[in-house]
């Protein structure tokens, strides 16, 4: 091939080719006759895997340290710095991810996908707080969470919500764990890690409508402490069920609890529970056919519940990748949109039958209603659940942290005044550290 | 009453010792359920250059200010052509470097003459945006040895891509994390 000629026959080619864009060969790599040797492909190593393992271990650390403050050490103060330290190392450092709340896709996905592998570190991450929470309480949110920290360190003027708001709002996290595992479980996306409110402060940077949802949060958060734990994340929802059986319990007075009333006030995240009153004589009865009632019409809330979710999961479907795109390309082969979308034409590139993409997008629409029969029914129970256990008087005699609620954040300690007696014993030396 | 009060700590007891023995046992099953489904190595992020339709959406979609995602050329596959379609535009004015006869928006490649009529074409990753204009240019006429891939040195790996999620043709997947480059290429196709 002479050098003149390759010019003709460049375009020559492209009048040959410009139909077709195969991706063969159409111009054979020259023969050099300068002595030219081919540079090497450059392939820039994958981050060093020690970063994930350090993470890991530093998670691992992290919760040990927690427990110990907030269970032995009780000091606030340390508490906080942990916090602080959490933050900077997995939100800024680490980006945020992998984080234990987004895991619950991981796990979701790879226990329902047959060809999903889940990372190990993601499996970590996600058992990790898990473990220390039935040993320890909450202590992954206390100061482990970098989402928490940041809404923790914007707690300004706590002002507290009313009991029944606060487990209305709940069920939302409720709702959101059942919408999560359904959309990872059917490979439509991971809903925690896509709508993480922080990620975008963390990363410093990201989607406008995820950086104004986590302003929104924080500005909320500067006066109802911690929003999105409370009200929204799903991985609270699993914390607070194993934190009710920890063997060790945030307790707020390190001695015996003198009523004092001293910390009722204490928590900004209404989780400490008062003693309870006797019970007036009259309403046994009353209460006992509320609670009947409520047993009767437990089936009821939740066949409407799960009759809801299910309804309203074709919309929902319509975010997986595979549903949207049958459904475009139906509307394009009905000639309602007489263009295409990028998807449509990559589509239609690999060669694929239509009638293979409707028939995959109809078994996940499929997914979808069962799925939403699932989640229905597991939130209709949680409202039953909520509604009848609010029936239920429970006898305390002091005052309680809240297993469940309790985030472990140490805020209470200095309210009680044999906390103050303890650490007056301590400064003095008087008592070691019980 | 005594008796009575005395029985309900002790049922207490027992029902705690329950939930906590079964709760330990739940985490241990879930563990040992989804060990056998661990990656043996763990995977990072990866384009298939094959299924790629160069849509320009990774220069966009990444969390990243500057995305993840580059132009890398595989130079046994090029033709080293002097009309270059993932070089020039069509119907450049002329066919030299000069910034309006590049289809480059940021003149990230650089044009090397080797010998009459050859030129090599380099990607500087630096200026790269990753927006595949010229991977669908080269795509579209010449070889295709432009193609895009995720440059490990800066991807964040993160849980869910979000580049993943807006790539049209689906050309996202995760790869072992001894092999993360799926190369065009004689010697390198997966």
């Amino acid at each position: 091939m002479t050098a003149r000629n390759v010019n003709i026959l460049v375009i020559a080619l492209l009048m040959l080719f410009c139909c077709s864009a195969l991706a063969v060969e159409n111009f054979p790599p020259p023969d050099f006759e300068s002595g030219y040797t081919l540079p090497d492909t450059e392939v820039p190593e994958a981050k060093n895997m020690q970063h994930e393992y350090i993470a890991l271990g530093v998670l691992f650390v992290a919760l040990s340290i927690s427990a110990y403050l907030s269970l032995k050490n009780r000091n606030r103060k340390l508490i906080f710095s942990l916090m602080i330290f959490s933050m900077l190392y997995f939100g800024f450092f680490r980006k945020g991810c992998i984080c234990p709340i987004g895991s619950i896709g991981n796990v979701a996905l790879s226990a329902f996908s047959s060809d999903y592998a889940i990372p190990l570190i993601a499996l970590a991450f996600f058992l990790l707080p898990l473990i220390f929470t039935v040993f320890f309480g909450r202590v992954f949110c206390s100061a482990v969470c970098p989402l928490g920290a940041i809404q923790d360190l914007v707690l300004l003027k706590p002002i507290s919500v009313p009991s029944w708001l606060e487990n209305s709002l709940r069920i939302l996290a409720y709702l959101y764990l059942g919408l999560a595992v359904l959309f990872a479980a059917t490979g439509a996306s991971f809903i925690i890690c896509r709508y993480d409110p922080f990620i975008a402060i963390f990363r410093l940077g990201g989607n406008l409508n995820i950086v104004i949802l986590g302003v929104c949060l924080l500005l909320i958060g500067i006066f109802i402490g911690r929003p999105y734990c409370r009200f929204l994340c799903p991985y609270s929802v699993i914390l607070r069920q194993f934190s009710r059986i920890s063997r060790k319990k945030v307790s707020i007075t390190p001695d015996d609890c003198i009523k004092c009333k001293l910390c009722e006030d204490a928590c900004p995240f209404g989780a400490i529970d008062k003693p309870t009153q006797p019970w007036p004589g009259g309403s046994y009865i009353k209460d006992k056919k509320l609670l009947a009632m409520l047993i009767v019409l437990t089936p009821v809330i939740i066949f409407i519940s799960g009759w809801l979710l299910s309804s309203a999961s074709p919309p929902l479907s319509r975010s997986h990748p595979t549903v949207s795109l049958a459904q475009r390309i139906y509307l394009e082969e009905n000639k309602t949109f007489t263009d295409s979308t990028d998807a449509s034409d990559a589509f239609r590139a690999t060669g694929k039958t239509i009638n293979t993409l409707y028939s995959e997008a109809s078994a996940v629409k499929e997914q979808f209603t069962l799925g939403g029969w699932f989640v229905g029914t597991f939130v209709g129970f949680v409202i039953a659940a909520k509604l009848i256990g609010s029936t239920i008087r429970w006898r305390r005699t002091e005052y309680l942290a809240n297993p469940a609620s309790c985030l472990a954040c140490g805020r209470c300690f200095k309210y009680c005044p044999k906390e103050q007696v303890r650490l007056k014993k301590k400064s003095s030396g008087n008592i070691d550290d019980k | 009453m005594q008796n009575n009060k005395k029985e309900t700590i002790n049922r207490r007891r027992f029902l705690k010792e329950t939930c906590f023995g079964s709760s330990i046992a739940a985490l241990a099953g879930l563990a040992a359920g989804l060990w056998s489904k661990t990656s043996p190595a763990k995977t990072v992020w990866q384009i298939d250059p094959e299924i790629c339709s160069s849509c320009g959406n990774c220069a966009t979609y990444c969390v990243l200010e500057e995305s993840a995602v580059k132009c890398v050329h595989a130079y046994a596959m090029c033709g080293y052509c002097d009309l270059c379609t993932g070089y020039l535009p069509p119907d450049p004015k002329d066919m030299d470097t000069g910034a309006e006869n590049e289809l480059c928006p940021t003149g990230a490649i650089i044009r090397t003459f080797v010998e009459d009529p050859y030129y090599e074409y380099t990607i500087d990753e630096k200026l790269c945006i990753g927006c595949a204009k010229c991977v669908k240019g080269c795509d579209a006429f010449g070889n295709g040895s432009l193609f895009m891939q995720i440059r490990h040195d800066r991807c964040v790996n993160c849980n869910e891509c979000s580049i993943a999620v807006a790539c049209p043709s689906q050309a996202f997947k995760r790869v072992p994390f001894d092999k993360p480059y799926i190369l065009k290429g004689a010697n390198n196709t997966p």
